[in-house]
């Protein structure tokens, strides 16, 4: 069932059950766990996905490197003062908290992969600004990452989520495309809705190269997070207004799969290529390169 | 329709780490763990060497942060992790990092930790995968593959007949499933190193009862690891 995104529709249609029922149903059965242990394990999940949003927002998070200093703060400390955000308020604020989390991150402290740590800001960004802005409860949360965790099963089934292997697309792309069809799910919409919700967003998002800046996640990964909600939330207004995608999900996917597989190993978090081989991208990594090789004996 | 590579819904929404990097940082802790596990204990001194993408990017990713705090016996989402060196101090283990060249047939993420305490001394070579998963490939000199996705029996003993039979007959007593099992040996009637990856929980009394075998020296229980 976790080969294709039209299989989980026709299986939430024919069962009359929502997204996350049919997927944390296929969890039960593949783990051979309790439907109360899952549930308690993605708790502590979200709760650890709050956390990482908290600590960002409070006080200016300092990362390893040095390269950004706490712009998660600064904008929503702008954004509270004045709500003159062209963004609006609740993607504004998802913006804020998308970035916090990919600060919090590259500062060495504690994040949820989803579905990798690089991209880990997204999710928590769309669906605690969600919660916050609809007032759902911490249940639907839950629900919403069990929806969020199958459509990436999808995604890995299909093609992949490393930028490694597929760019930034596969990275914050599929991430986006996960937040994209729980938010949709969260907000009343169907599971056809859902799905175009993923393929709008991951349409969007193709052919977006990995290129961090001295191969650090963190510029410009801090940012495309950002970018990532407003390209969800782009994707979940449309859909839930019955905007629908002409090509099926299942397809946006295979065609993610192909342009990652064509591209070039420079955009591959290889850093040689996009903004990692500009003339400010090289000057950085070899500032931060001299730097750390300086501290090279490490010992005690 | 299956899902055809027994993904779980916590490989995606998952795993609770200590960032930036799931390979750069959570494998690098689980490398320290589990060869603190094969160590046996937390060893006092540690030479890591590092190659590939471990030496040339690992510090901008807290690599040798994670490697220290995986021999301190840390999880990858304790956030005490980019205070591993201070806390090795208070611990007693010494380290020292190195870069290496290991050979391009190496997996880019690779580390090799020379562990040691007063009287004993032992080497690992281990590879981060992808996504935190790891994979130890060479034991004091021994081709191995060991992942810890399995609670894991490693027994080093002499090279002779009937060994195989006496460890797997008593975990058929105890109702054991072994999911895989790998026989090397440095020579004929040398020293052998057996890896047994099970399914099930190995009771700690097993481990003290194959530690009583006249042929085998050494015994580890290695945990699954967690997240």
């Amino acid at each position: 069932m976790f080969t294709s995104l039209q299989s989980l529709i026709e299986l939430a249609e024919s069962r009359q059950l929502p997204l996350h029922e049919i997927i944390l149903q296929g969890e039960i059965a593949s783990s051979g766990r309790s439907r109360e242990a899952l549930q308690a394990d993605m708790t502590r999940r979200l709760e650890t996905m709050r956390a990482s949003v908290d600590k960002g927002l409070a006080s200016p998070v300092h990362t390893l490197s040095g390269l950004s200093k706490g712009n998660a703060h600064k904008f929503y400390t702008s954004i509270r003062q004045n709500d003159a955000a062209l963004t609006g308020s609740c993607l504004s604020r998802a913006i804020a908290r998308a970035m916090a989390v990919g600060e919090v991150n590259a500062g060495m402290g504690c994040i949820v992969a989803t579905p990798t740590a690089g991209a880990a800001g997204v999710l928590p960004a769309v669906l605690l600004s969600l919660q916050e802005a609809r007032g759902f409860t911490d249940e639907q949360l839950v629900n919403a990452l069990f929806t969020a965790g199958g459509i990436g099963i999808v995604i890995v089934n299909r093609a992949n989520v490393s930028g490694a292997a597929g760019g930034c697309q596969a990275e914050t792309g599929s991430a986006a495309a996960m937040a994209a069809g729980s938010a949709v799910e969260l907000l009343g919409g169907t599971p056809g809705q859902s799905v175009h919700a993923v393929a709008l967003s991951l349409s969007n998002m193709l052919g977006l190269v990995c290129d961090p800046v001295a191969g650090l996640v963190e510029v410009p990964c801090i940012l495309r997070n950002a970018g990532a909600v407003a390209q969800c939330f782009t994707a979940v207004d449309l859909a839930l207004a019955g905007v629908e995608s002409l090509i099926p999900a299942d397809e946006v996917i295979d065609a993610m799969e192909r342009i990652g597989g064509r591209m070039d190993e420079r955009f591959r978090e290889t850093a040689q290529g996009g903004l990692a081989a500009t003339p400010t991208g090289r000057a950085l990594a070899q500032a931060f390169w001299t730097r750390t090789r300086g501290e090279k004996t490490n010992e005690f | 329709m299956e899902n055809i590579r027994g993904l779980s819904i916590f490989d995606i929404i998952g795993p609770i780490m200590v960032g930036p990097s799931s390979s750069h940082t959570a494998g690098a802790v689980r490398l320290g763990l589990v060869a603190r596990s094969i160590f046996g204990e937390q060893p006092q001194s540690a030479l890591i060497e590092l190659h590939g993408s471990f030496a040339e990017t690992g510090r901008g990713h807290g690599t040798d942060r994670a490697l220290v705090a995986g021999l301190l016996g840390l999880e990858p989402s304790d956030e005490r992790i980019p205070m591993s060196f201070d806390l090795a101090r208070d611990c007693g283990l010494h380290f020292q990092f190195q870069d290496v060249d290991l050979g391009e047939s190496q997996h880019p993420n690779t580390v090799h930790f020379i562990l040691s305490s007063a009287d004993r001394k032992m080497e690992i070579t281990g590879s981060s995968v992808g996504g935190g998963m790891i994979t130890v490939t060479r034991l004091d000199g021994f081709p191995v593959n060991l992942t810890a996705e399995f609670e894991t029996l490693l027994i080093v003993g002499e090279d002779r007949p009937g060994t195989i039979n006496a460890i797997t007959a008593r975990l058929y007593e105890e109702h054991i499933n072994v999911a895989f099992f790998n026989v090397a040996r440095d020579q004929r009637g040398g020293q052998a190193i057996m890896i047994i990856e099970t399914d099930d929980t190995i009771p700690g009394g097993l481990v003290e009862y194959f530690k009583t075998f006249p042929w085998v020296h050494a015994v580890r229980r290695i945990l699954r690891l967690k997240e």
